[in-house]
């Protein structure tokens, strides 16, 4: 099969295009970002530009995976994110549309439900975004996830699958959760310990080459393995927890070697975001490999912290 | 050692083995998926255990009609300003059941804006009451412990200790939908522990909780009253969930009555008058 990767040059998206590679699938990859001696057919360019219609165009893929969005917890400094998670959107759906694409897949995330103290614990895929107001940071990839799941109205006759992941984890280092971790110390809310649901890196591709498998149609969420305390996490993790009281943890941003966020972010570590998965592994057999406490090992054994 | 230690100790390791006892999926570091922690649990409940022993000396009756697996819903009366009556039956669920089991309340939504408070909630299961969390818990097996009075209930005062007020239809559909068996209970004894005299609504919006309740001697503390619980034989109600509210109301009037019965005999058998005991 043929299926061209947006954003092919991120970590994730390098894994996916190995790995799609190695299934005999040939793969053709479009990035803003660069990608030296790609083993791919690779373009350089922008998917809301002209040149990504015509790789559309005379490359005719078959399948489509969307992961060309700024996602991230952090301060919003990427000029134009909106435009680009929610433009970018725009335009892989309609050159799905108009050069016969039979399947697309978009990327998302499993924080467009929000986190808040009104929330139910375990999220479903017919629950509208809530507490926006809250984090309107994450706006852009709400209304990303949303356009996305348009197509499966507007063109019924492209395939569309919508997922939600939960943060990923593991040896790359890569990922929002992964630089929330990065540092020595991590802070927490204190009184609080929102529950954090990861899954390893290996099983997120696995998700992926199931969902181009598959095909299946809708919206669904992605997790594997059970949801852990925050603070469990970051033990786990090998760093160290510092509760602080609220208005210092808000204050203390960025500052003092701990990590930045967004204002919005201080309520994901009041409260979980925690996916019900199901879904997605009745209709597509997804099973991880890799449990939390294994892929929280991996992630502490390629991040050592010096002593 | 002073034979009070002593005792505390005991309790312990009672609590301890109970919660080791308990059949639910946790993880190596002692958390299952609702992210109910074995550590958190044996805190809590060593601190319900000396209340239920010794502050409150809990006489539980029946037992036996918890299930000892397997969705159930327990239903109860709601009075004493403070859910002393909550947290009592949990421990006795925990304390006297065989297998212990861990019943889940349905926590009011306020709860879970206060750190700290939150987060024991969190750990020890006791979710904010929604039925999505209620049906969710009911469907993966859970004991799920609900006052369908909700927080009129624990706003009842001391003179209307022994009687009702509305019951609110929500459980009854869910006990439908999810085909769980209801358990009804009664809890004598939460009142006088805590006897409200009147709620200060206004004082509680200012706080952020729906009310706080003002006892004669000031101080919000419990008073060392003999508390009893008694379960009755688990009521079976079946159906779909989605029928008219005239035929949900009628089963909800079923279960009332069983409780006002189970409260009526109670509270005569607290009075030392003679009691006959059936069921």
């Amino acid at each position: 099969m043929k299926v061209l990767i947006p954003g092919a040059a991120g970590a994730m998206g390098r894994k996916l295009s190995f790995r799609l590679t190695r299934e005999g699938h040939e793969v053709i990859g479009i990035d803003r970002r660069p990608w030296s001696e790609a083993p791919i057919e690779f373009y350089q360019v922008d998917v809301r530009k002209r040149a990504a219609e015509e790789v559309f165009r005379k490359r005719r893929p078959q399948a489509v995976v969307h992961m060309a969005t700024v996602t991230s917890l952090a301060v919003p400094g990427e000029e134009h994110r909106s435009q680009i998670n929610v433009g970018g959107t725009r335009a892989v759906f309609e050159h799905a549309q108009a050069f016969g694409v039979e399947h697309c897949v978009f990327v998302g995330r499993h924080t467009f439900y929000g986190a808040g103290p009104d929330l139910p614990l375990f999220h479903t895929e017919d629950e509208p975004p809530l507490e926006l107001d809250r984090f309107p940071e994450l706006a852009d990839l709400v209304a990303a996830d949303l356009y996305a799941a348009m197509a499966l109205w507007r063109f019924p006759e492209v395939t569309t699958t919508v997922l939600r992941v939960c943060y990923t984890l593991g040896p790359t280092g890569h990922g929002t959760l992964a630089a929330f971790l990065g540092g020595r110390h991590v802070p927490l809310v204190f009184g609080f310990d929102p529950l954090f649901q990861f899954l390893h890196e290996d099983d997120f591709i696995d998700a992926i080459a199931l969902t181009l498998a598959k095909r299946p149609r809708g919206v669904f969420n992605v997790a594997g393995p059970q949801a852990l305390p925050l603070s469990s996490l970051v033990r786990e993790a090998g760093r160290v927890p510092v509760p602080l009281p609220e208005f210092l943890a808000t204050a203390w941003r960025g500052r003092f070697g701990l990590p930045k966020l967004a204002i919005g972010a201080i309520s994901h570590l009041k409260y979980p975001v925690v996916v019900d998965a199901r879904a997605f592994r009745e209709h597509t057999g997804f099973l991880h490999n890799h449990d939390e406490l294994e892929t929280v090992r991996a992630f502490r054994q390629a991040f050592v912290l010096p002593l | 050692m002073r034979p009070d230690a002593l005792a505390a100790l005991r309790i312990e390791t009672q609590v301890h083995e109970a919660v080791e006892r308990l059949e639910l999926p946790f993880n190596a570091l002692g958390l299952d998926p609702y992210g109910i922690s074995k550590k958190y649990l044996e805190r809590f409940f060593t601190v319900l255990a000396i209340a239920y022993r010794y502050y409150f000396s809990v006489r539980a009756r029946g037992v036996e009609h918890v299930p000892p697996r397997g969705r159930a819903m327990l239903v109860g009366n709601h009075s004493g300003g403070i859910p002393i009556d909550a947290t009592m039956v949990i421990a006795c669920c925990l304390l006297e059941g065989d297998p212990p089991r861990l019943a889940q309340g349905m926590v009011e939504r306020f709860l879970n804006r206060f750190p700290v408070a939150s987060l024991w909630a969190s750990r020890t299961g006791q979710f904010t009451g929604s039925p999505e969390h209620a049906e969710r818990l009911l469907n993966d097996d859970r004991l799920l412990l609900v006052f369908p009075e909700g927080s009129r209930g624990t706003a009842k005062l001391f003179r209307d200790r022994y009687s009702l007020v509305h019951f609110g239809s929500g459980f009854m559909r869910l006990a439908l939908k999810t085909r769980a068996p209801i358990v009804p209970f009664v809890v004598l004894g939460a009142s006088e522990a805590f006897p409200t005299v009147v709620n200060a609504y206004r004082l509680g919006r200012v706080l952020g909780i729906p009310y706080v309740p003002i006892v004669p001697y000031g101080l919000p503390i419990a008073l060392p009253v003999k508390v009893e619980i008694e379960f009755g034989a688990p009521l079976h109600f079946t159906g779909t969930g989605n029928e008219d509210d005239a035929v949900v109301a009628g089963y909800v009037d079923q279960v009332k009555s069983t409780l006002s019965e189970m409260l009526d005999r109670g509270a005569r058998r607290r009075r030392g008058e003679p009691v006959a005991e059936s069921a």
